[in-house]
């Protein structure tokens, strides 16, 4: 039998594969389609302290193989993420939940993660840090070695819960980001985020989304989320979640061979509602087809 | 919400660059006129949100304007094709309120979601009156189809080739009891103005996923932030908060 538990950051999970956060709201839209235990987790809509509208529209852009996303980190804020969201959660949901965290300057992520520690349903805390940092210029935390330290020691000082640090391929050397979240305490890394992107309509001449630039995804960057996961797993101790344009069975089983403990999908879930049942269905049959027993096993397995 | 697949029955222009497509599949998760389905296009990314103009027993009729590369290669499959849908997205538009007088007022491709709810009020024996209106006489199309339900149609045309000569709110001086619109935001924006009963109108988004996860089409209401694939695309007038 194929055995597809792994453990991430001390939590047991079923299989692998985690919806990856802004492309599965706070569950309930799926569970209205399929039975979402099935997962290993999720990580839910990116939350902030404040409630955000995010960006003007048009959000979207069709890019080859891929899409980009200005949405702008829409949410209803913390308080009403606990009070609403969550208890709406416990009814199709039974297992940890991921909660994915960002904000604009240390207090912001502070406040957010502590109330959200007190959660029994949140299992860990992904603390994305691709924002701009308010007070840093608006340079995002996630871009400077010191900054992603600065973050992760400060969000460590106020959960128990495992922290997984998101990191941006926006940058030169992710690896030494990486080193730097490890050392100031994280529990794991999960990455890539978005690639920045851009497209430009033809006739109007004007950028396809209102806010110029947005997060490119799908199956176009999944070359460049496997080398960022490889190099940053053969770097660090903890845990990596490897993601990025990951669409199939085969994608997940690669990612795994590349380093990552566990694999979430994004934008795949956007064009198939089914895309993270019908890879975990499908997970069992390409294992065999491979000779793999348990996905354990082979995580950082390329030789 | 529903994936199925869906078999193109005929697939013929109704004018220069708008098509109707005829699908054979399960139609069940339609409940409402003004819905949309979303469509999956071999080799593009995104699934195209398209409304639906008609949908009964297992047939569905769609209308689009080939505007870009997903229409495009839409307008190009031939009969027989199987497409992967998801039908049954958004709220689509309520009956209840339309009173015995409804106006229902398209612009354009604003038009084919109007076809249903038209056959949907005829059903309820409400005395339903359109004002469709174009650029152009040539661009004129299904203004036959709504005659044949038995609306009394008014086509409107902006350079007075067909019919009322100007924008569809030209030929609003008449006596209704409530309104349903669709079409460009401008024209909404103009029906709003002078529309003096209440009413319900649809909007167009650039979506990603078309089903409430993404919030790529979120826009601002009096009643707080709605995405207008899942809370849309028809909006009450009194919600509407108009933005640009």
């Amino acid at each position: 039998m194929a055995e597809m538990r792994v453990n991430l950051c001390g939590i047991d999970i079923l299989n692998p594969v985690i919806p990856a956060s802004g492309t599965f709201g706070y569950g309930y839209e799926y569970a209205d389609l399929y039975d979402i235990n099935c997962l290993g987790a999720f990580s839910f809509k990116g939350t902030t302290k404040e409630p955000r509208f995010g960006n003007p529209t048009p959000r979207i852009a069709e890019c080859t193989a891929g899409m980009i996303n200005s949405v702008g980190l829409q949410n209803p804020g913390v308080d009403r993420v606990i009070s609403e969201e969550l208890p709406k959660l416990a009814r199709c949901f039974d297992k940890k939940v991921m909660a994915n965290v960002s904000g604009f300057s240390i207090e912001d992520y502070t406040y957010t993660c502590e109330r959200l520690d007190k959660c029994e349903q949140v299992g860990w805390l992904e603390v994305n840090i691709s924002c701009p940092n308010v007070h840093g210029g608006g340079m995002s935390f996630g871009t400077s070695p010191e900054c992603a330290a600065q973050v992760t020691k400060a969000v460590k000082a106020v959960t128990a819960k495992p922290v997984i640090i998101k990191l941006t391929p926006n940058v030169t050397d992710i690896v030494s980001i990486a080193r730097a979240c490890e050392d100031a305490g994280a529990d794991g890394v999960s990455l890539i985020n978005t690639m920045l992107g851009m497209r430009i309509n033809l006739k109007t001449r004007k950028p396809v989304v209102a806010n110029t630039m947005g997060g490119f995804s799908g199956s176009a960057i999944f070359p460049v989320a496997v080398r960022m996961v490889y190099q940053v797993a053969k770097a660090v101790k903890i845990p990596v979640v490897g993601m990025g344009g990951v669409a199939c069975a085969e994608d997940v089983i690669e990612m795994m061979l590349a380093g990552a403990t566990a694999v979430e999908v994004g934008a795949q879930n956007l064009i198939n509602p089914y895309a993270c049942r019908d890879i975990i269905e499908d997970l069992p049959r390409v294992m065999q087809k491979l000779g793999i027993d348990s996905l354990s096993e082979i995580i950082g397995g390329c030789k | 919400m529903k994936q199925s697949d869906f078999k193109i029955i005929k697939n013929t222009p109704l004018t220069r660059d708008v098509y109707e497509m005829t699908l054979e599949g399960d139609t069940s998760a339609i409940t409402a006129a003004g819905q949309f389905v979303n469509i999956k296009i071999d080799g593009l990314y995104l699934r195209r949100p398209i409304s639906v103009c008609d949908a009964e027993s297992d047939r569905l009729i769609i209308i689009y304007k080939v505007v870009g590369k997903g229409t495009r290669i839409m307008s190009e499959l031939g009969e027989g094709v199987s497409l992967d849908i998801l039908t049954g997205l958004g709220n689509g538009y309520d009956l209840d309120k339309s009173g015995d007088k409804p106006l229902l007022i398209g612009g354009g491709v604003g038009v084919p979601p109007l076809y249903n709810l038209a056959k949907r009020l005829i059903a309820q024996g409400k005395n339903a009156s359109v004002i469709l209106g174009f650029n152009t006489e040539a661009e004129i199309f299904y203004a036959q189809q709504f005659k044949a339900l038995g609306c009394d149609v008014t086509v409107t045309t902006a350079d007075g080739s067909y019919g009322v000569k100007g924008f569809v709110t030209d030929a609003m001086d008449k006596d209704y009891s409530y309104i349903y619109t669709c079409g460009p935001e401008p024209m909404l924006k103009a029906v709003y103005a002078r529309c003096n009963s209440g009413g319900q109108f649809s909007f167009e988004e650039r979506m990603g996923c078309g089903f409430g996860a993404c919030m790529g089409c979120s826009c601002k209401t009096v009643t707080g932030c709605k995405r207008i694939c899942k809370d849309g695309p028809v909006l009450g007038k009194e919600e509407i908060l108009w933005q640009k």
